[in-house]
């Protein structure tokens, strides 16, 4: 009796892994075939995501792999290290495109891309990832708003440092009806990323 | 043996996925913000549901008792993971929006349900129906709720079907009316219940509606 239920068993478990072998190499086959496509897309989309920030022909190099690794930094708004995105021009540094974070949201972190001319002007702001207020705190996105198309060109010292707030805190920038969380984390954000570059620039075009 | 007639009829009224059984609630209350999002989740349940239920018909006779039940999410891991790739390979944007949600399908007790209940019982003809109709069902409530929490909290009507038809499928947003400055609480987590009560309450009321209807006519024909 007790070697029957061996028996059984062990067919049961041969079955089992014969499926996930089948299983797993249908996986292995798809993921293959798609990898490449997958990897293009996503670089369409990043590229997408640069080239709002930073017009084409202002830059000739290849923006998307032409990036450094920083690590984690509490003005970045990272825990991880994080990449940035070299523009250069004839091989002169144009910009850097961070990503950076406003951890303090509505509903938690905001996810930047914050462009930086060499001057330390901003080429402009977009916001890749939020969990924001549908119809209140998400305004931050330019689809909805172009509230964030008001960073291009500002700097650090326009306005002035204590001027980098929302209008309701005394500062320059405008909230929105209903919601300062959300745009006061992201101006907090992106003076933070400027105030980065500003003691890191060196690093990270060399 | 059940009729194709039967089948349909079970899959996309007497017994629907979301309206009756009230499986899957997860991903249906979640994503249904817009149609797009509704169809483009419905069509990829849709397909897992079709692949699932044939191939586990097709094992049907020798898939050893013991362990048909992980047999059976293997199989239905393997079909999402696989639809997961294909989608991020060709439509990238959709992804992007619906992609957290499509390895949850994995999660939908409706296919293991469909799988256990119907497809390991069934020749692979039925079954391939059964998943077919189950499926058609869960994505038309998907799209009725999508559309219901579109117009009324947007105002819009197909917004972003370029995500899923390609560019030219921008002319395809209606925009209702161009004034309204929409409803929060429809886009919100609880427009997606009410949606679906209102839903539900509608599809009782259609069944009972007839029932009266019928006992008014029923003795017609005796005294003919």
């Amino acid at each position: 009796m007790i070697a029957i239920n061996r028996r059984q068993i062990l067919l049961s478990g041969v079955f089992l892994s014969l499926f996930a072998v089948v299983g797993t190499t249908l996986v292995a086959l798809t993921e293959y075939s798609t990898s490449a496509a997958i990897a293009e897309n996503e670089r369409q989309v990043l590229l997408r995501n640069l080239y709002a920030l930073l017009p084409r022909d202002q830059l000739d190099n290849d923006i998307a792999t032409d990036t450094l690794e920083l690590p984690a930094s509490t003005l970045l708004g990272t825990d991880d290290v994080s990449t940035v995105y070299r523009a250069r021009m004839l091989g002169e540094p144009v910009a850097a495109i961070f990503n950076s974070v406003a951890p303090n949201g509505y509903n938690g972190k905001i996810h930047l891309l914050v462009g930086v001319y060499i001057d330390g002007r901003l080429a402009g702001v977009r916001v890749v990832k939020h969990a924001e207020t549908p119809g209140l705190g998400d305004a931050v996105e330019v689809r909805k708003s172009p509230w964030i198309n008001d960073f291009a060109g500002k700097a650090l010292d326009n306005p002035s440092q204590e001027r980098w707030l929302v209008k309701r805190d005394g500062g320059d920038f405008d909230q929105f009806t209903g919601a300062t969380i959300t745009p006061r984390a992201v101006v907090a954000a992106v003076r933070n990323t400027l105030l980065y570059y500003q003691q890191n620039a060196d690093m990270i075009f060399y | 043996m059940t009729s194709r007639l039967e089948i349909s009829r079970n899959g996309l009224w007497s017994n629907n996925v979301a309206l009756v059984q009230l499986l899957g609630l997860c991903p249906l209350l979640a994503v249904t913000s817009t149609v797009v999002n509704g169809v483009g989740l419905g069509i990829a349940t849709l397909i897992t549901l079709l692949l699932s239920n044939t191939i586990v018909s097709l094992i049907r006779g020798f898939v050893r008792n013991e362990v048909r039940l992980p047999v059976f999410v293997l199989i239905i891991a393997s079909v999402v993971t696989i639809i997961e790739l294909t989608m991020q390979a060709m439509f990238y944007d959709l992804y992007l929006v619906l992609g957290i949600f499509i390895p949850l399908i994995v999660t939908n007790c409706a296919i293991i349900g469909r799988a256990e209940g119907f497809a390991s019982r069934n020749p692979v003809g039925p079954a391939a129906l059964d998943g077919l109709m189950m499926g058609f069902g869960f994505l038309v409530v998907l799209a009725l709720l999508g559309g219901m929490r579109e117009i009324i909290g947007f105002g819009t009507l197909f917004a972003n079907a370029e995500l899923m038809f390609g560019e030219g499928a921008q002319s395809l947003k209606l925009e209702i009316n161009p004034d309204y400055s929409g409803f929060l609480l429809a886009v919100l987590p609880p427009g997606a219940f009410f949606g679906l009560a209102i839903l539900i309450a509608a599809k009782n009321w259609l069944d009972l509606r007839p029932q009266e209807k019928t006992e008014i006519v029923a003795p017609a024909p005796e005294s003919a």
